[in-house]
């Protein structure tokens, strides 16, 4: 049995969505919470996983006012104000303060993705349900984004 | 050296043992960082996720200097630094420009 006292401090989230706004949402909470001394890891499924495709990570469209493409054109353009960096940018601190990235296989059956598709580079594991619910059960942040 | 000051604050009486802790505190804000991280201008995560990089990367007991900008990484700093079993050392803002002393 896990308990709450047996829970380790790691986030756990799935990344479902492939809209560029929640990816950030997805990377930021998870390097916070690197940068708090937690452990980090991301399962990308469905339109998720679609963004680890080469290239792929800041190609979704924005979760609301998309307006084809007018709406992520104007949004990228307050965040380069802002100074918000990239994605590729928080993916690599990601990476690099020791976060794990799961790719979803039973997504990439469904959707016909191969693993040479994939940005390999990225991802640390391949996996289905049981290795999400193996992460889950001793995180004590887990989020469905 | 700040544990034998803190030491001799507690014989003196509270007049002393006040000027012995600004003298501490003027020490402690001279401390000469070996690490200085600068993220004057960055935004969330960028400010908290630097200063891990640093901590990461520092020996024991090495003084890391964050200095920046944005007003929420002055508040969640220290947290983290808390959470890492870190220590702040000094923290201090003028004009909009914050400098936080951690050491490892």
């Amino acid at each position: 049995m896990v308990d709450e006292a047996s829970k380790v401090d790691k986030s756990t989230i799935i990344v479902h969505s492939g809209d560029m706004d929640k990816i950030y949402s997805a990377i930021i909470v998870s390097n916070g919470a690197l940068s708090m001394g937690m452990e980090a890891s991301l399962f990308f499924t469905f339109w998720g996983l679609q963004r680890l495709q080469k290239g792929g990570l800041d190609k979704g469209p924005l979760s609301k006012m998309h307006f084809l493409g007018l709406g992520k054109w104007m949004i990228k353009g307050r965040m380069k104000k802002a100074n918000v960096v990239s994605l590729e940018r928080l993916i690599k601190d990601f990476k690099e303060l020791g976060g794990k990235v799961i790719a979803c296989e039973m997504t990439m059956e469904i959707m016909g993705i191969s693993k040479d598709d994939l940005d390999q580079e990225l991802i640390d594991e391949y996996g289905a349900v049981g290795t999400y619910v193996q992460e889950a059960r001793n995180s004590k942040i887990t989020l469905f984004i | 050296m700040e544990i034998s000051i803190s030491e001799i604050s507690c014989c003196f009486n509270n007049k002393y043992s006040i000027k012995l802790d600004e003298f501490r505190q003027k020490i402690r804000g001279d401390l000469m960082a070996k690490v200085n991280v600068d993220v004057k201008g960055e935004t969330c995560p960028v400010p908290l996720v630097e200063m891990r990089k640093a901590i990461r990367n520092a020996s024991e007991g090495e003084i890391i200097e964050v200095e920046g900008t944005h007003p929420a990484s002055k508040k969640e700093i220290p947290m983290a630094v808390e959470a890492l079993g870190s220590e702040i050392v000094d923290i201090q803002e003028t004009n909009g420009v914050w400098k936080i002393k951690i050491r490892k």
